[in-house]
């Protein structure tokens, strides 16, 4: 009979690579890389999604989406979403850095804090509806700490939409960022802040000469993740709003023009420029890292 | 001076920790209040007002029935357990073989895996789904399994991250023995890797279970929908019943929360772990 072990090791080497990386390398093949291919293609052509035949036209989508302003004006609503990011990383790591110390309920502040991040996305988009819709959470939280006149239509005024969801994207992604630095913040030696203690040095200088050296890294990979999370904003705002008020997205955008009008050339030509933009982002970024290092 | 400013410093710091906290658990403590109250308790009442009986469950009944979500936790189980399943088996292999052999087109194989993270998956969603419509997987919930397989190679990274702290002798050792690269993959390998399994399970857990656009996407057949799309549905037809949309909401938060609970240490260590690559 037939048994592997048998075998001599290098038949069963040859065996076991081929068998144990067949399944994942043709996952890796069917959903990353063929889709990429297919996109490029696309990309050149008008197909609808379902005809027999596509037609190919050359650069005529790239061009429509950088001269259409109905279709460039999205990457302004980015904009929000990229601030936003900053503002969520300083949060995150004010966060992390009191509660690398010495604190009461310390246990208790990292769950809540940390909570949001797990939680679902549909839940948060509904949460954050009855947050901002009229006579809701926030409007009734600002009449009863008499800011009233401060109520706006946080939802329904395409200048403050933006705003609205980008911060409950800082809601939603700040805990995971807070988590990440608190991570990498305990594995910094506390040696160090002993040694600082005895110099004389106070929190800040430790924060400053100490914690944010240490964790240079991770700040660096969590901004290009919050570059391109800027430009991939999706479900917050598609929950929310479905788009609507001036608060479409690229990826709102591209899927609208793919399975709504069926233009999937057109939606192919900017998932492709999306594509493009991560990645020119990710490699500055390797650079930058890169050319620090040297 | 030293004192006071230390005592300030402590001020600012526990108000802003107080301040944290209430903004993160506001919004979830209004839900909670609104799903425990009665039709006309919540339309008479502000929303940080607390609900009169805090044993009322009709809303609960109604939204966990009449919004399918029995369906929706079934369908989320099945594929959540066949995915995690699966990722642990193929990201295990492949950081096996990728951490212990050498072989031609290994680093064209590493690389291949490597640059896979560049692409963000939304941005491919347009050409993924003519591939999932083509492999006729459209509305079945294989497509969200092979995408949940395919597309993330996070469990293949943490896992070659930690087979570098496995001794190669305990392989060697075994091989004295006598035991088969297979054997040495299952007795010795796998269990030894708990710790990082632990760890894709939860991420890959925590991703699945929060997903919208995959299973709105791919399978928007009613009989099909998991918890996020069950509960995107009351949008529609209770859009005004807050009510009853607040309790649909806490029934999705809450098996994150006992899952939060209950592996809190391992969900600390696993996310710091996995997004530091």
């Amino acid at each position: 009979m037939f048994k592997f072990s048998n075998l001599s090791y290098s038949k069963q080497r040859l065996a076991i690579i081929a068998a144990f990386s067949f399944i994942p390398l043709a996952l890796l093949v069917t959903f990353a890389y063929l889709p990429v291919i297919n996109m490029f293609k696309y990309s050149f052509s008008d197909w609808n999604g379902y005809s027999k035949r596509l037609e190919y036209v050359g650069f005529e989508n790239y061009i429509k989406i950088f001269t259409d302003p109905e279709y460039f004006s999205v990457f302004k609503v980015s904009l929000y979403y990229f601030v936003a990011t900053f503002v969520q990383m300083g949060l995150a790591l004010y966060f992390a850095t009191i509660l690398s110390f010495q604190t009461w309920f310390k246990n208790v502040f990292k769950g809540i804090l940390f909570f949001p991040s797990l939680m679902n996305g549909v839940a948060i988009g509904f949460i954050f509806l009855f947050f901002f819709k009229p006579d809701g959470t926030l409007d009734t939280l600002l009449q009863a700490l008499g800011l009233g006149s401060y109520i706006k239509l946080w939802l329904g005024n395409p200048e403050i939409i933006n705003i609205s969801l980008a911060g409950t994207s800082i809601w939603r992604y700040m805990g995971f960022n807070f988590i990440v630095f608190l991570g990498a913040i305990s594995s910094i030696s506390s040696d160090l802040y002993e040694a600082s203690d005895m110099d004389g040095a106070n929190r800040w200088h430790q924060f400053r000469y100490i914690i944010l050296p240490s964790i240079k890294r991770i700040l660096q990979l969590n901004l290009i993740l919050a570059i391109s999370g800027a430009i991939s904003a999706f479900d917050i705002p598609y929950i929310m709003t479905g788009g609507s008020n001036g608060s479409k997205t690229f990826v709102i955008q591209t899927i609208d023009v793919a399975f709504k009008y069926s233009k999937v050339g057109l939606a192919s030509a900017m998932a492709v420029i999306l594509l493009l933009i991560v990645i020119v982002v990710t490699l500055l970024q390797r650079l930058l890292i890169r050319g620090e290092e040297d | 001076m030293y004192t006071l400013k230390r005592t300030l410093a402590n001020g600012i710091k526990y108000a802003a920790l107080l301040l944290g906290a209430f903004v993160a658990l506001l919004p979830i403590v209004v839900i909670l209040f609104a799903s425990l109250k009665t039709k006309a308790e919540y339309a008479t009442t502000s929303p940080l007002t607390p609900p009169v009986n805090w044993l009322n469950w009709a809303n609960y009944a109604k939204a966990f029935v009449n919004g399918n979500m029995l369906t929706g936790f079934v369908n989320t189980a099945f594929i959540l357990i066949i995915s995690i399943i699966g990722a642990t088996l193929t990201g295990s292999m492949i950081a096996y073989i990728l951490n212990r052999f050498k072989f031609k087109g290994k680093s064209l194989m590493l690389g291949a895996f490597l640059l896979a993270t560049l692409i963000p998956g939304v941005t491919t969603q347009v050409s993924t789904f003519q591939i999932i419509n083509k492999l006729e997987l459209f509305n079945t919930p294989w497509a969200a399994i092979l995408l949940y397989l395919g597309t993330d190679i996070i469990a293949v990274y943490i896992f070659l991250q930690f087979l570098d702290s496995i001794a190669v002798a305990l392989d060697e050792s075994a091989m004295l023995d006598g035991a088969s690269y297979l054997t040495i993959y299952w007795r010795i390998i796998l269990p030894l890797l708990k710790p990082a399994i632990v760890t894709v399970i939860i991420i890959k857990g925590v991703n699945i279970y929060n997903d919208f656009y995959t299973p709105f996407l791919y399978m928007p057949k009613t009989s099909l929908q998991v918890i996020s799309t069950a509960l995107f549905k009351f949008k529609g037809p209770y859009g005004s019943q807050w009510e009853v949309i607040s309790a649909g909401i806490i029934i999705a938060i809450i098996p994150t929360l006992i899952a939060f609970l209950a592996l809190q240490k391992y969900i600390y260590n696993g996310f710091a772990q996995g997004s530091v690559k």
